[in-house]
């Protein structure tokens, strides 16, 4: 218990620092929200700055702007005055979770057993096919893969929409374009680590006691096999959940990856810092959750622990 | 018996209609409209994005038709005072908001006191700097009810203005709509959200998914909404032209908001009649600093510069689809307005590129000594290549070495705004009415639009005496010499005029080219045989 205390404590004090390097970081950037082509002229940018809060010295603004954060604001959005950052988030976050998520599911369902089915022939030509495979899927960048897959599924075949959301239809080849990678990523983890686990001393001595090639795989083998899995599952969720620009781009995709992009092109501070705060929160759980699965995993680390 | 009749009849016809909406689904129009748009608040609307869904969801004093032509949109009709001073107009019986409330002049007086509020902080305030006190209202130094707009009855709105304008054009902005002041006091900023915003336009806001899209539904209160043959419409945010050509492609999409950069002969090949290439009005130039060395006070080397440039080469090979080359700022097709051009217009590209040398010579420049100089230019493909073949030019005709310097967005409108670091800039002017003046305005003021510094009495006065103009004739001859001066006294380079650039599906119709490119949805309909 205590424990966790402690690392809410850490968590929290990583998230604050977080904030303020990136609030120091926006406010040196050059241009601001309001340098548009068509400039306002003064009387106006003086109503909007007032209105954002811009005209108090800059450590005003970032106690206002801690202040608000504590009480769950994150503020308006600079580029969508419609908006307040916090509905802009409640809209995306989702949005990239079920992607990510899909995705990260289908690269473990394919990904494991491909690679434990690589590791079982290895060095036999389909283990070979198949890492090929896995290297192409690693090399081929999201910014051709997803138009490709665009090309092949939408404008040749018409059997999904280009882009786009709205139904099932419009999730598949976005979680397809986002799984690839992370399918060929896990698929050569697993091969590997299947490979050192295969080799191991207390294995050959199952195998010597006469226990079958299929008890030995998934009893003995598969768990400790799993472990590197288990700890890529980490950066992968992470990298997975809080959206990819680039796919959500091509797609037309409402989630969290755009407003990295869009926000710190548009000097949309409150925007930019909501999403640093909240993707910060969300690696600070995905990280903790991931250390307590794989301390069920490996006794050892919990020990450890 | 006859009961029975008449039950089948009323049961029958009410399973038929039950089973109308299955049968013929309504065809939704899909269309590409670019970046997600900024706000829904038509007073705070700056950008093309926001501006192509509040056409559709309101609807001005004056409004356009598919040829882009003024028409009685609010107003049933309007007349001018002899002084050209007083507009008045006259509003339609029944008009209705969209949640079929009333809609009278004292509402719309309402709404433009509150888009002139400082408060507002409308972008396009100074657009309407001739209607009287709108500048200092809208600084806040007079109340808003000395705004220049009033309303004697229900049913007419008069605008008193402080100088000659063209009054009609402006009432179509968005910061001309009347907004719906009691959802903005109960819900503030938040009132654009559907089920709260209440328009008076062809359409009203149904749903709105932030960076997806904008479904827009018919909106039966309208005055003319027997006239509108699609019912839904769903405003796409396509970010990537390249994404939403594919989106195109696919079926997915009935019209874009724009083709990326790709030859025209395989945009041609390959979508035929649907590659929709028009004027469009806007012209691209690159702006010299002449508060700066070296081009502050060498006229004859500005003059090279532009001379050395070979219109025709970029037209054609550069930016490539349908632009025309440019010798003035204010691009052609403004009713009534003659564009000016560069007194060299008429030479020959060899005679252009001789005098062009001859000029840079007598400025003091040679191989030996020659122009150094920075193009600035915001990040992005075409810019680019334009840089690169307007740098090649001056250094293949002059030997001038072009040092090129690319810019983050925010940086770049910054930097150019400051006028203290830049040499020659990327600049250019889309036009937000069909007015010469909206070109020409900001080479006469001291603000920050006007880039190049330029600044000289007998321009400023030229713009003066066409404000002051008693009419539309007048004042156009005194905007031309005005244009014809800044011209004269090489502040840009005028390179080329804007083109518009859609793709439209083939079973749209009422689909019609026009200079500002708006397409109100209201105009469109799906022809036979459409799906």
């Amino acid at each position: 218990m205590k424990r966790w205390a402690g690392r809410l404590a850490e968590a929290l004090i990583t998230l604050w620092l977080l904030a303020t390097l990136c609030f120091v970081l926006l406010r040196a950037a050059p241009g601001g929200p309001f340098d548009t082509e068509k400039a306002a002229p003064p009387e106006v940018q003086a109503a909007l700055a007032a209105q954002y809060r811009l005209d108090r010295p800059l450590p005003a603004q970032y106690a206002a702007w801690l202040g608000d954060v504590a009480r769950g604001d994150l503020g308006p959005s600079f580029q969508y005055p419609d908006y307040r950052v916090t509905q802009l988030i409640a809209g995306a976050l989702p949005v990239s979770a079920l992607n990510g998520g899909l995705a990260l599911l289908l690269a473990l369902a394919l990904g494991i057993p491909l690679g434990v089915w690589a590791a079982l022939r290895a060095e036999r030509w389909s283990d070979r096919v198949l890492m090929f495979g896995a290297g192409l899927g690693l090399a081929v960048p999201k910014f051709v893969a997803a138009p490709l897959l665009v090309l092949l599924f939408a404008v040749t075949l018409h059997w999904l929409p280009a882009g786009g959301w709205g139904d099932w239809r419009h999730v598949a080849l976005p979680v397809i374009a986002l799984a690839l990678p992370n399918i060929a990523y896990c698929a050569r983890l697993t091969r590997a680590s299947m490979l050192e686990t295969l080799s191991a001393d207390y294995l050959k001595a199952a195998r010597a006691r006469g226990l079958s090639e299929t008890r030995l795989l998934l009893a003995h083998a598969l768990r400790p096999a799993l472990l590197p899995v288990a700890a890529w599952l980490s950066p992968a969720l992470i990298n997975v959940v809080t959206g990819s620009a680039v796919v959500e781009q091509v797609f037309g995709i409402p989630g969290m990856g755009r407003y990295f992009v869009q926000g710190a092109l548009n000097r949309d501070y409150t925007l930019v810092l909501g999403v640093v705060l909240v993707v910060g929160a969300l690696i600070v759980a995905i990280n903790t959750a991931v250390d307590a699965l794989r301390a069920w995993l490996d006794p050892r680390l919990r020990e450890a622990g | 018996m006859a009961r029975t009749t008449s039950v089948l009849q009323r049961y029958g016809s009410a399973l038929l209609l039950a089973l109308l909406p299955w049968a013929v689904p309504a065809r939704t129009l899909e269309r590409g409209n670019g970046p997600e748009p900024s706000t829904l608040d038509a007073h705070r609307c700056q950008e093309v994005a926001c501006g192509n869904v509040l056409r559709d969801l309101y609807e001005g004093l004056v409004t356009e038709d598919a040829h882009g032509r003024l028409i009685p949109g609010m107003a049933q009709r309007w007349t001018l005072s002899p002084d050209g001073r007083t507009w008045t107009f006259h509003l339609r019986d029944g008009l209705r908001w969209s949640n079929g409330e009333a809609l009278d002049a004292p509402q719309i007086v309402a709404s433009f006191r509150r888009a002139f509020a400082p408060a507002t902080a409308a972008p396009f305030g100074e657009l309407f700097d001739a209607l009287l006190n709108a500048q200092a209202v809208q600084a806040g130094k007079l109340p808003l009810t000395a705004l220049g707009v009033s309303a004697p009855d229900a049913r007419t709105v008069v605008f008193r203005l402080q100088r000659s304008a063209s009054l009609p054009a402006l009432l179509t902005l968005p910061i001309a709509f009347p907004v719906y002041l009691p959802a903005v006091q109960r819900y503030g900023a938040q009132h654009t959200r559907p089920g709260r915003l209440v328009s008076n336009g062809a359409y009203r806001l149904a749903a709105w998914t932030p960076q997806a899209n904008l479904l827009v539904e018919k909106n039966p209160r309208f005055h003319d909404a027997s006239g509108v043959a699609i019912a839904q419409v769903r405003f796409h945010v396509t970010e990537d032209a390249a994404a939403e050509l594919q989106r195109y492609a696919a079926g997915d999409l009935d019209l874009t908001e724009v083709v990326p950069p790709q030859p025209l002969t395989a945009l041609r090949a390959r979508f035929g009649t649907q590659l929709r290439l028009s004027p469009y009005l806007g012209a691209f130039w690159l702006g010299m600093n002449l508060e700066r060395e070296p081009l502050r006070d060498t006229p004859q080397l500005r003059r090279a510069l532009a001379l050395a440039i070979d219109r025709d080469l970029l037209a054609r090979h550069v930016t490539g689809l349908g632009e025309t080359p440019a010798y003035g700022i204010v691009p052609p097709g403004i009713e009534g307005y003659t564009p000016a051009a560069t007194p060299w217009s008429k030479a020959t590209q060899a005679q252009r590129e001789a005098q062009a040398r001859a000029l840079y010579r007598a400025a003091g420049y040679s191989s030996e000594r020659p122009l150094v100089i920075e193009l600035r230019y915001n990040t992005s493909t075409p810019h680019r290549r334009l840089a690169l073949a307007v740098a090649a030019m001056w250094r293949q005709t002059l030997g001038v070495q072009v040092r090129l310097r690319n810019e983050e967005w925010k940086v770049f409108v910054q930097n150019r705004r400051q006028r203290a670091i830049t040499q020659v800039f990327r600049g250019g002017w889309i036009g937000d009415v069909p007015d010469a003046r909206n070109f020409l305005a900001a080479f006469g003021s001291d603000g920050p639009l006007n880039w190049t510094g330029y600044d000289d009495a007998g321009f400023r006065q030229r713009l003066a005496r066409a404000d002051a103009a008693a009419t539309e004739a007048a004042r156009n001859a005194w905007l031309h010499a005005a244009e014809t001066r800044l011209l004269n006294a090489d502040a840009v380079i005028p390179l080329y005029y804007y083109t518009s650039k859609h793709l439209v599906s083939d079973e749209l119709r009422g689909y019609e080219a026009n200079a500002l490119d708006r397409h109100a949805s209201r105009w469109l309909s799906f022809g036979e045989g459409a799906r």
